[in-house]
């Protein structure tokens, strides 16, 4: 039982400092809203997806910014899906770096896309681990007996 | 008393959801059964949801992205209203004003809505769909 609560208490404070810290915003709120008895992993199979997407999309984007002559039409398009997803599950700061790097491809500008390919690899990462290890956090507290509420 | 009055049944509402990304098509899905909607479906783009109406299929709301490959809202959405599709259809883009987000209205969207959606934007939205 103190696991439980020790499990529970840690996993509120670590839910409290990815918003404090803005990695995430209340979209991941609503998405974990969207869990239910007959959907209990919605939230989780839904990341995964953007996982899966955005680790394609900045495949796409690095190759597309390797050839001599960049194409920023489809860069931008695969930005903008970037930010979509990213804001759809709440990725607060992966969003935001997706606007800036939009508006590098507007103006035809290879070292800002560059320098905005690398930012938002480096914020993927962070808030893909951060979102890990939450997820890893929610399997112990209910290995543990306990419940997972949303924030 | 018209045909339909004296049945106390109310149908449920149906909905078609056409976006290109994963994410957008499982998590508007699932806005969408949260607010009351029992059947939805999805489409990949454009034309899919084109070809899924000339299968004979119907929704009472069609929530529809803008950027898409093969086909984009702007053309699906005028090929329904060309078709005679009467559906409410929401357009669904995180694109600024200005950006052709006129031109999606014009081609015979209802109404437009940000992206991300919300549990909030869809809920006032259904409540205002009789079945077709």
């Amino acid at each position: 039982m103190e696991s439980v609560v020790r499990l529970q208490r840690q996993l509120v404070d670590y839910t409290a400092s990815l918003f404090q810290e803005g990695y995430l915003d209340e979209q991941f709120i609503q998405l974990r809203q969207l869990q239910d008895e007959s959907n209990p992993q919605f939230a989780v199979e839904v990341v995964s997806l953007f996982f899966e997407e955005a680790e394609r999309l900045l495949d796409e984007l690095a190759k597309g910014l390797s050839q001599e002559n960049t194409d920023f039409k489809r860069l931008d398009a695969q930005v903008h899906q970037l930010k979509g997803s990213s804001s759809s599950i709440g990725a607060q700061r992966v969003g935001r770096i997706c606007i800036a790097f939009r508006n590098y491809c507007e103006m035809q500008n290879v070292e800002g896309c560059l320098n905005s390919l690398q930012q938002v690899r480096q914020e993927y990462s962070s808030v893909k681990s951060k979102l890990e290890t939450l997820f890893k956090m929610e399997r112990q507290l209910s290995a543990a007996g306990g419940s997972v509420s949303s924030p | 008393m018209e045909e339909g009055e004296s049945c106390s049944a109310r149908r449920e509402l149906t909905a078609l959801v056409v976006d290109d990304q994963e994410v957008l098509r499982r998590i508007h899905g699932r806005l969408l059964k949260d607010v009351g909607v029992s059947h939805v479906e999805a489409a990949r783009n454009g034309k899919e949801a084109i070809d899924i109406h000339r299968g004979g299929q119907s929704f009472d709301l069609i929530l529809m992205d803008l950027d898409m490959p093969v086909m984009n809202g702007i053309q699906a959405t005028r090929g329904l209203r060309a078709m005679g599709v009467r559906s409410k259809i929401a357009g669904v883009s995180a694109r600024n004003e200005g950006e052709g987000v006129k031109e999606f209205q014009e081609a015979g969207l209802d109404l437009l809505f940000p992206k991300p959606l919300t549990t909030l934007h869809l809920s006032s939205l259904v409540t205002q769909i009789k079945p077709l």
